[in-house]
């Protein structure tokens, strides 16, 4: 009975926004993998429906071009998919538009669209609170990958790797493994990717010989995946420690990998390695260091006080966190010093709120129940944002792969046709949607980036790699890529 | 009776005596006449077993993954795409066995295109995850990945075949099929170990490549949203 009459309903409702569902406009706000995945769901779910997305930067595809490391080039092939998706007549690219008084506001999307899906995921870094984190020679991951990736606004950064022979990454996640291959891979290898040219330059004359990764926990609760670690572990001619009184389990740990594959394989990555390594490194040789069961505590000035000389580091020891059942380390009192002319920090990323817009400052995301913003705290005072989503990073924080954004922005469609079907999105006023947006971009002189501008920046860079024997040679400056996109 | 259980006759017993008797075959084989059919009838053919979605089939391998009978699962394989009646089932899987057992010209044409199609092709069914299934026919040295695509089968191959994702996650829902792959390499394990909806059997479907041996295999496309299994899932019965 109750699924005939279920099925009845759903009918109705959407033969009564089939009459306007030619005019439905969608803006999703960021165009990297979820934003791509989203636009891809809402085509295959909303037949009529048209999708703009906007992006702050001339450039599309979010952290596949900034945060995907250069000698991943398989990762980046998803970028074939996401080209599809904007091929599609129903699809339409503004780039160089920024969320804000600059480019156009949230409200004013609002206004514009029948439906806006916020996808600009994270683009600042959480901080350690620690003394000493805003040394000379502290930088956050973030910065350093946009660095070596070519994002036009970390092109000037003052990135010095030729006064210290030894840089600590303090994280143990694939970010961490990321900075710190790129510091220690052979260059020769690096100039066969699509690294920036700077930061080519800078790695060939590279004095850095340790990288010390620095975890406060164990071995067996690494945040690392097991490709990554084994590709690291892989680097031709590469020394590479573990304390092997670290790979020590207690009972607690073996449960976690009992429960855990990538744990379990992971861990046994470190032990393999522990066990098969050589007690010191060649002279000359480049050297990785896993440093276990160690927090920042603070960082060390030189002294001339300007320049981070060394971190100092509390040793830690694992405690059983009654609710999440994980275990925390938590510090035992006990210190050293490490010393290291550059610091890279990998504990996570951090959204930036804008204005209008619910925003939970704790967790660094938008409060949501399943994609849908709310204001106030889910799910008990939660009132619903009609017409405002949200997917990615921005909507569960920083963490998973590529894939994960597909699921998400699954989920966060799913509401979106959920909530067009019950009626929910229909407005009084007709949404003007491109139209609108066109009008606003002209009033404030945004001179935005269309797909075809994307293209020309794609091909030009092609070709200038080409002539280096790379795949790609990207262009880092705001002002020729806009001049590219607009040739 | 010394089993001490009511042995209902059916035509299907009957069918099956009369062809039994026309190629000579033993009645006695250990699972014959009266312990196997009450069993093996209603698991396999009367019944079918039940899809369960793959995220709730992780709690429960066994119900899905390991079968009643090696033989009897080939058969519900290959036929799984046609609305099997009681007869037809107990045909086909009689048929099949002769074939494989007695090299008899005994056939019907069901058996025989699949025999002919073998050399080329391979039958494989995906199931995706509202529990739909689609048969699709697979040349052998394909991909699963590319067959998928060639179909218009939803699977996600972010990477395009370059082990470097994990989006073309398919689960094998045989454990036998599954054992007839080459073990996956630690690239590929990588990869898995990154996946939604992990079960023992799964693979990259960009990893699984067409072999006849693999004909009749079945693959289940996993859970799509994290909140799957928790919005609780009811099997269609079909």
């Amino acid at each position: 009975m109750f699924p005939f009459f279920h099925r009845g309903r759903s009918l109705i409702a959407r033969s009564f926004s089939s009459l306007r569902s030619d005019q439905f406009n969608v803006c999703v706000v960021g165009s990297g993998p979820a934003g791509f995945y989203t636009a891809e769901k809402v085509f295959t779910g909303m037949k009529a429906a048209k999708v703009d997305i906007i992006d702050r930067l001339p450039t599309p595809f979010g952290l596949v071009r900034s945060g995907v490391a250069p000698d991943h080039p398989e990762t980046k092939i998803v970028v074939n998919q996401f080209s599809r998706v904007a091929g599609n007549e129903r699809c339409s690219f503004f780039g160089n538009v920024s969320l804000g008084s600059h480019g156009v506001s949230l409200s004013e999307l609002r206004q514009l669209y029948d439906v806006v899906v916020l996808a600009y995921g994270a683009e600042s870094d959480r901080s350690l609170g620690v003394p000493g984190e805003d040394l000379g020679g502290v930088y956050s991951a973030r910065e350093f990958v946009w660095w070596y990736n070519g994002h036009p606004d970390c092109k000037a950064m003052p990135i010095d790797l030729k006064s210290t022979d030894a840089a600590v990454v303090l994280g143990q996640g694939n970010v961490a493994l990321d900075v710190a291959r790129i510091l220690l891979r052979p260059t020769a290898e690096l100039a066969a990717t699509d690294i920036a040219d700077h930061a080519l330059a800078a790695l060939q004359e590279s004095t850095i010989r340790k990288v010390y990764l620095v975890g406060r926990r164990g071995p067996a609760q690494a945040a690392c995946t097991a490709k990554e670690l084994r590709e690291i572990l892989g680097i031709k001619d590469l020394y590479v420690h573990i304390q092997e009184s670290d790979l020590v389990k207690s009972q607690t740990d073996e449960m976690e990998l009992e429960n855990s594959r990538i744990r379990k394989r992971v861990f046994e990555l470190f032990a393999k390695r522990a066990a098969s390594h050589r007690s010191n490194a060649i002279k000359g040789q480049r050297e990785l260091h896993f440093i276990f069961f160690r927090k920042p505590d603070r960082f060390l000035p030189s002294d001339s006080g300007l320049h981070v000389s060394g971190v100092r580091l509390e040793k830690t020891s694992l405690k059983e966190n009654g609710e999440s059942g994980r275990q925390v380390a938590v510090g035992t009192g006990q210190f050293d010093d490490l010393k290291c002319g550059m610091v890279l920090k990998s504990i996570g990323y951090k959204s930036v709120p804008v204005d209008g817009l619910p925003f939970d400052m704790h967790q660094g995301i938008v409060p949501n129940i399943r994609g849908r913003v709310v204001n106030g705290a889910p799910p008990e005072h939660a009132a619903v944002e009609h017409g405002l989503y949200v997917v990615g990073w921005l909507k569960r924080g920083p963490t998973g792969i590529i894939a994960t954004n597909l699921y998400c922005a699954e989920e966060t469609v799913e509401s979106i046709l959920e909530d067009e079907k019950k009626g929910l999105l229909i407005s009084d006023s007709q949404k003007l949607g491109r139209q609108g947006l066109l009008q606003i971009l002209e009033n404030k002189g945004v001179n935005y980036v269309p797909f075809s501008g994307w293209q020309k920046i794609d091909s030009e860079e092609k070709l200038r790699g080409q002539l280096k024997g790379k795949p790609r040679d990207k262009i880092t400056d705001w002002e020729e890529l806009l001049r590219v996109a607009n040739a | 009776m010394p089993l001490g259980y009511p042995v209902v006759l059916t035509l299907g017993h009957l069918v099956r005596l009369l062809l039994g008797y026309l190629v000579r075959m033993p009645l006695g084989h250990p699972f014959g006449l009266l312990l196997g059919y009450p069993i093996r009838l209603p698991l396999g053919y009367l019944v079918r077993p039940p899809l369960r979605h793959p995220s709730v089939a992780i709690d429960n391998m066994l119900g899905l993954d390991v079968p009643i009978d090696d033989k009897q699962l080939l058969n519900f394989e290959k036929f799984s795409n046609t609305q099997r009646g009681y007869y037809e089932g107990t045909l086909n899987n009689y048929l099949y066995y002769l074939r494989n057992r007695t090299l008899s010209t005994t056939s019907s044409d069901n058996a025989q295109e699949g025999s002919e199609q073998q050399t080329e092709k391979i039958s494989v069914t995906f199931v995706d995850k509202d529990g739909e299934e689609k048969l699709i026919k697979v040349p052998v040295g394909m991909s699963m990945l590319e067959a998928a695509h060639e179909n218009d089968i939803e699977l996600e191959g972010a990477c395009e075949g370059s082990i470097a994702c994990s989006t073309c996650h398919v689960i094998v829902m045989d454990v036998n099929y599954y054992n007839k792959l080459e073990d996956p390499t630690d690239e590929e394990n990588d990869m898995l170990d990154l996946a939604f909806g992990l079960t023992q059997t799964s693979r990259l479907g960009c990893q699984v490549i067409a072999k006849p041996e693999l004909d009749g295999m079945r693959l289940a496309l996993p859970a799509a949203t994290r909140n799957f299994a928790v919005d609780g899932y009811i099997p269609k019965p079909h």
